[in-house]
């Protein structure tokens, strides 16, 4: 029975946590890109703008749901929500402070990829199930991109398993705060996994420079042209709150998680994970999108065998430091 | 009241709760939204042109690679996994036998990049 309460209370926390951070984010960003190109963004809704998001998800669900003739209904239909699941229950295994975990799994870090790798099957039923050319090419891009990516991913994220010999989270963050956080020491391991973990993370989330399933300039909107008002909502909702998702795991197997000095654990972890959600849009807003070749061709000829070569030092770190 | 799956519980609600928001936010708009279907509104969008062909073709066997390559690789790397956590107790020992199986995976992706599996320009 106490761990029903538990469970409800911390489930029913982290998805309302990530739907407002994700309301928030989505204001943050339109701020920070208007700031980056001299405009102003949203301003007539709320202070600052600062309800605009609200208010727009207030006008999408105002929005006709259309539903081509020739798209496989059940398909259709099933695509958004699926998104969004898969995105949110990633949330459930983030430590975000020594005690607000809602699952302390023995095998977070596993449960963590597989349920993230999950997010690419909504994208590609969207794809198949819209009938429709662009989206389907949309949808097969980004298939081969998420599957691609998942590869040095995994490997990366061996890393830290490898270094503090758990794959639990918090054991994982536990053993950072006691010895050093990974990006710091050994950072020869460290900084490098981190990169290749972040890069990883957002090619399976499609954010730009990775966002080829959607590319507008030459797919309309890949895999959400036929999606309207609320459905094409959650998809964009499940992209955002999987770069939070990524943005927080990157932030508890590599920076430490809670670990720091002067302020609560549960500070800190939100502040790491803000400040890398920041840099993915700074990303996001300075660097072009990449051709699809090009993104293959980064993932198989570099950060795999870099990946590798990482994972094997890591194991000689280990055996040999002690 | 402690078994093997108690941790999994919150996953479980987690899971429900998420899954709950995503049906019933897509149900609303079905009563706010209009409603008015037409037969050019509803066929599916080709740029603002009739419709060409069927969706349903043969597409670029470099996709069907990579799913290939996926497998492999993937499930090479998911075997390491156990191996990490125990990586320890195991030691050297531990290392040199892994890095038998691991050179299979270097092996194997030389091969494919020497056969132009990787090379999607062309």
């Amino acid at each position: 029975m106490n761990e029903l309460i538990h469970g409800g209370l911390y489930g029913g926390m982290i998805v309302g946590v990530l739907m407002t951070t994700t309301a928030m984010a989505l204001w943050f960003e339109r701020k920070f890109a208007a700031r980056m190109q001299s405009r102003l963004g949203p301003t007539m809704v709320g202070p600052s703008g600062l309800l605009q998001p609200f208010a727009d998800v207030v006008k999408l669900l105002q929005k006709e749901d259309i539903v081509p003739f020739q798209a496989d209904r059940v398909l259709f239909n099933l695509a958004p929500p699926l998104g969004a699941i898969a995105a949110i229950s990633v949330a459930a295994v983030i430590p975000f402070s020594a005690d607000i975990i809602a699952a302390d799994l023995d095998v977070g870090v596993l449960y963590l990829l597989a349920i993230g790798a999950l997010g690419v099957l909504p994208v590609f039923i969207a794809g198949w199930g819209s009938n429709n050319k662009f989206a389907l090419l949309g949808g097969m891009r980004a298939l081969a991109q998420s599957v691609s990516y998942e590869v040095p991913l995994v490997l990366a994220a061996l890393v830290p398993v490898i270094l503090t010999g758990s794959m639990k989270l918090s054991a994982i963050v536990e053993f950072q705060a006691t010895h050093h956080w990974l990006v710091v020491w050994p950072f020869f391991l460290g900084v490098p996994a981190f990169i290749i973990f972040m890069l990883a993370m957002l090619a399976e989330a499609n954010r730009i420079p990775f966002d080829i399933p959607e590319a507008e300039s030459e797919l309309v909107a890949g895999i959400t042209t036929e999606y309207t008002g609320i459905k094409f909502a959650l998809f964009y909702m499940a992209e955002y709150v999987h770069t939070l998702v990524a943005s927080a795991v990157g932030a508890a197997l590599f920076l430490g998680g809670w670990d720091g000095p002067f302020a609560p654990g549960l500070g800190w972890m939100v502040a790491k994970t803000l400040a890398l959600f920041g840099f993915v849009y700074w990303l996001r807003w300075t660097l072009l999108r990449f051709r699809s070749d090009q993104l293959m061709a980064l993932c198989w000829r570099y950060l795999v065998p870099a990946g590798v070569v990482l994972v094997a030092a890591s194991a000689v770190w280990v055996v040999w430091v002690g | 009241m402690e078994t093997p799956l108690t941790p999994y519980l919150p996953i479980a609600l987690v899971l429900l709760i998420a899954g709950g928001m995503a049906v019933i936010i897509p149900f609303f708009t079905g009563l706010l939204g209009p409603k008015s279907v037409n037969p050019v509104k509803s066929s599916t969008f080709e740029g603002g042109n009739i419709v060409v062909g069927s969706t349903r073709q043969r597409f670029a066997v470099k996709f069907y690679v990579v799913a290939l390559l996926f497998i492999v690789f993937d499930v090479e790397a998911v075997f390491l996994y156990p191996w990490a956590v125990n990586f320890k107790a195991l030691g050297w020992f531990g290392y040199a036998t892994m890095l038998v199986f691991a050179s299979t995976l270097v092996v194997a992706l030389i091969y494919i990049w020497k056969k132009g599996a990787l090379s999607w320009e062309s």
